[in-house]
């Protein structure tokens, strides 16, 4: 997929990503270079290094080669322009405070060391809270909310951001009909003001309806594109078909020598 | 007691101690991290004792640096075990801390058999002795616990973010490794100035204690946070003026026990938290399941046809002793749902809703239940009959939609119901 990507309008550009947990490989040789103003799907079986993939982009994993551009350039100095729905369990929902406060974190980022958040980061917090049907719940303590809205709060967090890429790691997961409903409206809301999204998914149900792109991946791209042209069974069997025995046990192998045991 | 200049240096000095480690025990507890404190303060009497061997100083500042320095390499080595061998994190802080503090024992019992050391004090370390705080000492906990207050309100926003969602905080492009260096250093520099007055052996519990019991009576940080350095405040006070009561009494371990008294009262009666507030609720929900029982049990007597119904013929239905059930009515009477006239039994208004309502939910379930297969006919009353009194109008009502859709109207007809009625031991 070496073909000349312009990276000035290409939102996230990875070109040969490898990247290893404790040494041993999870995701191997990634190219890809993702079009503006799509709702993209990341799609693949368990361990196929789907959040993975999502981590590297934001430099929250090591790479153990290659690179991503955000829009022509690297990451660290674009952190402002990605907005980050990681999974819901990756947090413990009985740290005390609510709802308002966690939405709030999303202005972090612009606010920086030290500063507090103003009136307006309050207001941006509360507007992005009420776009997400969870403005009575801004005073609940986080615990007491039920998947479906601790996802919802999560989802209003990145909004509260205003970034023009969202990545986000199985916000479905676990919730319910009226909430999948509502985050798929705002998606669908946030792909028509050109923002670029790219959304870790389970359900294959559901690719063809929610996903102009779709990015198929095992350990490697299986194959990315167009959703028409990539939602295939070849590919799906491609992708699913079988465990990649060979690159698992290679990865096991590079982890065993590499760690001296 | 003696309420003199003394005392006075000594009880601000304590309560400092207190009010420093409270502070920031609410992030080490809520990062789980408390236990680092532990190993920290152990690690630290070898360094207390080299210190005072290699300068022959018993002056705070050079004992506090010398425990910091072991203290500090205590943690990297467990660090370092866990990064490059399979042992895992508890037993290398086990391993670590037992082998620091042994070698801290025999340089300390070494110092106290040598001339030199017969009057150097050091022992204090080991549980901790206010009374020898002086006026350089108090400088120097003034100190570290301004840098400590300060530095928690300033970083107070990344402190928060990094417990909850370290990852979300590097990608909003702060460094989580910078802040949590910040966060492990301020606990340092806690535990340091702490050893003198409460000792390596308890230490920790001033930074642990005051913040879980300050858990149980608060859902947001910011008053966890407050509510855990005054209690640790307290702490320190009171365990200082109760060990002055009565001499060579060392004051860690009172501290430890005065904190440890408020977190038992807090996990007891803290209200939603606490264990009283739980117990509450868990008898309210079985006294309102037995009474929702009793109401089902009513309808079903009265679509068999019985005219009269008595406390007895309920008893029966309800396969429960008479006592229990005239209990369980005089409870319905007292809350509106049943009256009762000459030994026979009637539902109010109230009373029949509430009874429909759970004679259709019970319904709603067995039939979900079984139309989506995920349970045989005859083994789904049970858990249709625990669920009943769980489920809120909204679930019934996409429970109705959904067997709507597959052609089921579901009417709460007490006939379609299976009878039967889970015991619970509790009925007011």
């Amino acid at each position: 997929m070496l073909h000349a990507v312009d990276e000035s309008v290409t939102p996230i550009h990875i070109h040969d990503m490898t990247v290893a947990y404790h040494k041993k490989p999870v995701l191997w040789d990634v190219d890809l270079a993702v079009p503006e103003g799509k709702l993209v799907g990341v799609v693949g079986p368990n361990g196929a290094g789907k959040s993975t993939m999502i981590k590297a982009i934001m430099d929250l994993v090591p790479k153990a080669s290659g690179w991503v551009h955000i829009y022509g350039k690297p990451y660290s100095r674009m952190r402002q322009v990605i907005g980050y729905v990681p999974q819901r369990e990756s947090v413990d929902w009985d740290f005390p405070i609510n709802a308002l406060d966690v939405v709030l974190m999303g202005r972090y980022g612009h606010i920086g060391w030290v500063r507090r958040p103003d009136k307006i980061d309050r207001e941006l917090a509360e507007e992005a809270l009420e776009k997400v049907g969870m403005t009575d719940f801004g005073h609940r303590q986080i615990n007491q909310l039920s998947g479906g809205q601790q996802q919802r709060v999560f989802l209003a967090r990145a909004l509260a951001q205003d970034a023009q890429i969202y990545l986000m790691d199985e916000p479905f997961a676990g919730v319910d009909a009226a909430t999948e409903r509502a985050i798929i409206d705002i998606l669908m809301d946030l792909r028509a003001r050109k923002k670029t999204m790219l959304v870790v998914h389970h359900d294959l149900h559901t690719v063809n309806q929610y996903f102009d792109w779709l990015v198929l991946i095992n350990m490697r791209i299986v194959a990315a594109g167009e959703t028409k042209d990539v939602f295939t069974d070849d590919n799906l069997n491609k992708t699913y078909g079988g465990r990649l025995t060979v690159l698992s046990e290679a990865a096991q192998a590079v982890a065993h020598h590499q760690r001296g045991l | 007691m003696i309420w003199d200049a003394t005392f006075q240096l000594v009880l601000l000095g304590s309560l400092l101690i207190g009010a420093t480690s409270g502070t920031l025990g609410a992030f080490a507890v809520l990062r789980r991290r408390s236990l680092l404190g532990d190993a920290l303060a152990h690690a630290a009497l070898p360094g207390v004792a080299l210190a005072f061997l290699w300068t022959q100083s018993k002056a705070l500042p050079i004992l506090l640096l010398g425990a910091t320095i072991s203290g500090v390499v205590g943690v990297l080595i467990i660090e370092a075990i866990v990064n490059y061998t399979r042992i895992k994190a508890d037993a290398a802080l086990g391993i670590v801390l037992s082998v620091f503090f042994g070698g801290g024992i025999v340089l300390l019992t070494h110092i106290q058999q040598s001339e030199v050391g017969n009057q150097s004090g050091l022992d204090k370390f080991l549980f901790g002795q206010a009374a020898s705080i002086v006026r350089a000492d108090l400088y120097v906990m003034c100190v570290v616990s301004a840098l400590v207050m300060v530095a928690v309100f300033l970083c107070y926003k990344e402190f928060k973010v990094l417990i909850f969602d370290a990852e979300f905080l590097a990608a909003q492009g702060f460094s989580p490794r910078v802040v949590d260096l910040l966060l492990m250093g301020l606990i340092v520099l806690t535990v340091m100035v702490g050893l003198q007055a409460v000792g390596v052996i308890l230490i920790a519990a001033m930074l642990i204690t005051p913040a879980a019991a300050a858990r149980f009576w608060t859902d947001r940080l910011h008053v966890m946070v407050l509510a855990s350095g005054i209690l640790g405040a307290l702490c320190g006070a009171l365990g200082v003026g109760l060990s002055a009561l009565a001499p060579r009494i060392p004051t860690g371990p009172v501290m430890v026990l005065v904190a440890t008294a408020a977190f038992l009262v807090s996990a007891l009666i803290a209200p939603r938290r606490g264990v009283l507030a739980r117990w509450a609720r868990i008898r309210a929900n079985a006294l309102r399941e037995n009474g929702q029982h009793f109401l089902r049990a009513y309808l079903a007597l009265q679509a068999r046809g019985k005219r009269e119904i008595a406390l007895l013929d309920l008893a029966s239905e309800l396969q429960l002793p008479l006592y229990r059930v005239r209990r369980l009515a005089t409870r319905l009477v007292r809350d509106g749902r049943v009256s009762l006239q000459n030994g026979a039994c009637s539902l109010t208004e109230l009373g029949h809703k509430e009874a429909d309502f759970v004679v259709k939910s019970h319904q709603l379930w067995e039939y979900y239940l079984v139309y989506r297969s995920i349970l045989e006919e005859d083994h789904v009353d049970r858990s249709a009959d625990e669920v009943e009194h769980i489920l809120t109008p909204e679930i019934i009502e996409q429970l109705e939609s959904i067997l709507a859709q597959e052609g089921i109207d579901v009417v709460g007809d007490i006939h379609k119901t299976h009878s039967g009625y889970r015991r619970t031991g509790e009925d007011g």
